[in-house]
Formats: structure tokens, C-alpha cells, sequence
């Protein structure tokens, strides 16, 4: 009970916050819990089937895989395994940090994680389809082309700022999905 | 449509393994079960923070910040304000095509969308618990200067 408590006490503090706002400011409050439960059905909605497939993916998919594909020796290949990936995806971008947490676990080199997570914010196809419908279509290639490489050099460089060691302890905490 | 396709994929994917492999299929659930409640905290703090921002941050305030005339301070509050609310895709993009027609530049908007999906200061919590402190500032803050290139290429480009 305690250790539950101690895991959701920002959750709980942020609950009291909802409390405050709907005392003294009703009508901030009242929109802020509306917004609230309408991000909570999506999260609902997206993130069980999201977790369920993680599973699977751990039990079925060989280490030896994922390495060959989009491991160190990957190249090419990994790079757009990383960007398909992350494009033919759903949800928010917060639902895709275990999914690259896993992948990590798999043994997949980091830049293709960056790769995986960059597409996953800004070139996810069901977003591309919404963003040609309201922006147009120009508007979408023009930044998707943009997008694409730039998501490639600035995985990179994530990759370069970091040394060795600290990619290391990184990939030791992604073992524990 | 994706939706469907995600239930889809997952239902079908789940009864294979069973057939399969009814003790994998066992282990597979008890290790997803494990991973969301493992994260399900900072997840469900997201929501609240959410609400919390977007009762504060209307429509209105956005309109009024980036659009119009607001030049390079424009572009700054536009990438700000992307970076620290998190509106899914289906409110943000009409919301962006209202900007666009009632007079917001096209560099402010190409900003917002792209700090609104790159960079995640609310989500920074999550993305720390995975990779750590330096990488989700380095990535974030790398995020957050490329919105700029796209706003000034996209401007370059489109008009």
C-alpha cells in the first residue's frame, strides 16, 4: 500500500491540484478535467493493444533477430526498419519510449532507437493522412521530406554526445522493460 | 481505421501464440502486464498535466501569441508553446489550418507543428525513466532547433 503510494504521489499531488482549480478557479478546473478524461479514454484506447504486442514481441522475437536487422552491423537496413517502424505506429509519443525500450533490449544499435522515436513523433502515417487533410498536401510532403533526413543526422548526433560507458548503463535499464 | 487495424493485428497475433504456445503466451502477458504498470504513474500524471495546460492555454491565447503579425517573437512562443503541450493530432491540425487561414505565418505554424510533435516536456518524465537525464535533454533541446531549419526550409520552399 505504502510503496503504491510513494509510485503515484505526483499523480496523487496533481489529483489535489484538480481539487484546488475546481474550488477556486471552477472554470479552468472544470476544463482541465474535461481535457483530462478525454486524454485518459485515448491513453485507454491506445496504449493496452500497444503493451500486449510488447509482450508478444518479447516472448517470440529472438535477440539474434533484432540484432541482425537493426543492430550494429544493420545500416542501411536498420535505418529504415527504424523509420517504418516508427511510421506505422499510433498514439502519442509517450507510448513509444517502452516500445523503443524494448527494441533496445533486442539488441538494436542506438541511432536506429533515436530513428524509431523520431518517427514516431513526426512522420506517423494516421498524423500524415490528418495533417494533408487540414494543412494540404504540399504542405505535409514539403515538411515529411524535410523531416526524414533531419530525423537521421540529429539521431546521430544524440548518438555522438554520448560516450560509451553511458550508452552502456542506458542499455542496462532497457533491460527492464 | 488505425485503431481497428492495432486491435486487429493484436487479437490475431495473441490467439496465433495461444495455439502456439499456450505458456509463452502466458509469460507474454504477465511481462506486458508488468511493463504498464511499471510506467502507468508517469502516464496517467501525463493525462492530468494535459488537462492542466490545455484549460490554461485556449485556442484563443494560442491564436493570439502566434498569429497575425507576430514575427520572430511569434516563432518563439509558437516553439514554445509547442514544446510544452501535448495535443493529439486531431485537435492540433485543425487547429493549425484555423491559424493558417485567419492570418498566422506559415514559419510560426510549421514551428508549432513541429516542436507540438518532436519536443515533449511534459512526456520528459517518461522519456527520462527510459533513457536517462542527458539523452532526453540532448534529443529534446535538438528537437526544438530543428523546428526552426523546417519553419525556415518550409518557408523557403513554399512560397
Amino acid at each position: 500500500m505504502i510503496t503504491l503510494l510513494k509510485k503515484y504521489k505526483f499523480f496523487l499531488f496533481l489529483v489535489i491540484v484538480h481539487f484546488i482549480l475546481i474550488l477556486f478557479y471552477p472554470v479552468v478546473g472544470s476544463k482541465s478535467i474535461e481535457i483530462s478524461i478525454k486524454s485518459l479514454i485515448e491513453m485507454f484506447i491506445i496504449v493496452p493493444p500497444i503493451f500486449l504486442l510488447l509482450g508478444l514481441f518479447d516472448v517470440w522475437v529472438p535477440r539474434e533477430t533484432i540484432i541482425k536487422l537493426m543492430g550494429e552491423n544493420s545500416s542501411l537496413l536498420g535505418i529504415f526498419l527504424a523509420l517504418l517502424l516508427g511510421s506505422f505506429s499510433a498514439g502519442p509519443l509517450y507510448a513509444a519510449f517502452p516500445v523503443a525500450a524494448m527494441l533496445m533490449n533486442k539488441g538494436s544499435k542506438f541511432s536506429n532507437i533515436l530513428i524509431f522515436i523520431g518517427a514516431w513523433a513526426t512522420t506517423k502515417i494516421p498524423m500524415l493522412l490528418f495533417e494533408a487533410g487540414s494543412m494540404g498536401w504540399q504542405f505535409m510532403l514539403t515538411r515529411l521530406i524535410i523531416n526524414i533526413p533531419g530525423i537521421i543526422i540529429m539521431a546521430y548526433l544524440v548518438e555522438m554526445s554520448i560516450s560509451y560507458k553511458e550508452k552502456e548503463l542506458i542499455y542496462q535499464g532497457g533491460l527492464s522493460l | 481505421m488505425f485503431i481497428t487495424a492495432l486491435y486487429l493485428s493484436t487479437a490475431v497475433l495473441f490467439l496465433a501464440s495461444f495455439i502456439k504456445d499456450k505458456k509463452k503466451t502466458r509469460m507474454a502477458l504477465k511481462k506486458s502486464w508488468k511493463a504498464l504498470e511499471k510506467i502507468m504513474p508517469q502516464f496517467l500524471s501525463i493525462i492530468l498535466i494535459i488537462g492542466i495546460t490545455l484549460a490554461i492555454l485556449t485556442p484563443q491565447d494560442i491564436n493570439n501569441l502566434i498569429g497575425g503579425q507576430s514575427g520572430w517573437f511569434g516563432m518563439l512562443m509558437a516553439a514554445i508553446i509547442g514544446s510544452v503541450t501535448l495535443i493529439p493530432g486531431f485537435v492540433a491540425f485543425p487547429l493549425t489550418a484555423a491559424l493558417y487561414k485567419t492570418g498566422a505565418g506559415l514559419m510560426q505554424i510549421s514551428v508549432f507543428i513541429c516542436t507540438l510533435m518532436a519536443v515533449g516536456v511534459v512526456t520528459l518524465p517518461v522519456e527520462i525513466k527510459y533513457f536517462g537525464l542527458k539523452i532526453s535533454v540532448i534529443r529534446n533541446f535538438l528537437a526544438f532547433a530543428f523546428s526552426f531549419v523546417v519553419a525556415i526550409l518550409m518557408k523557403g520552399v513554399l512560397t
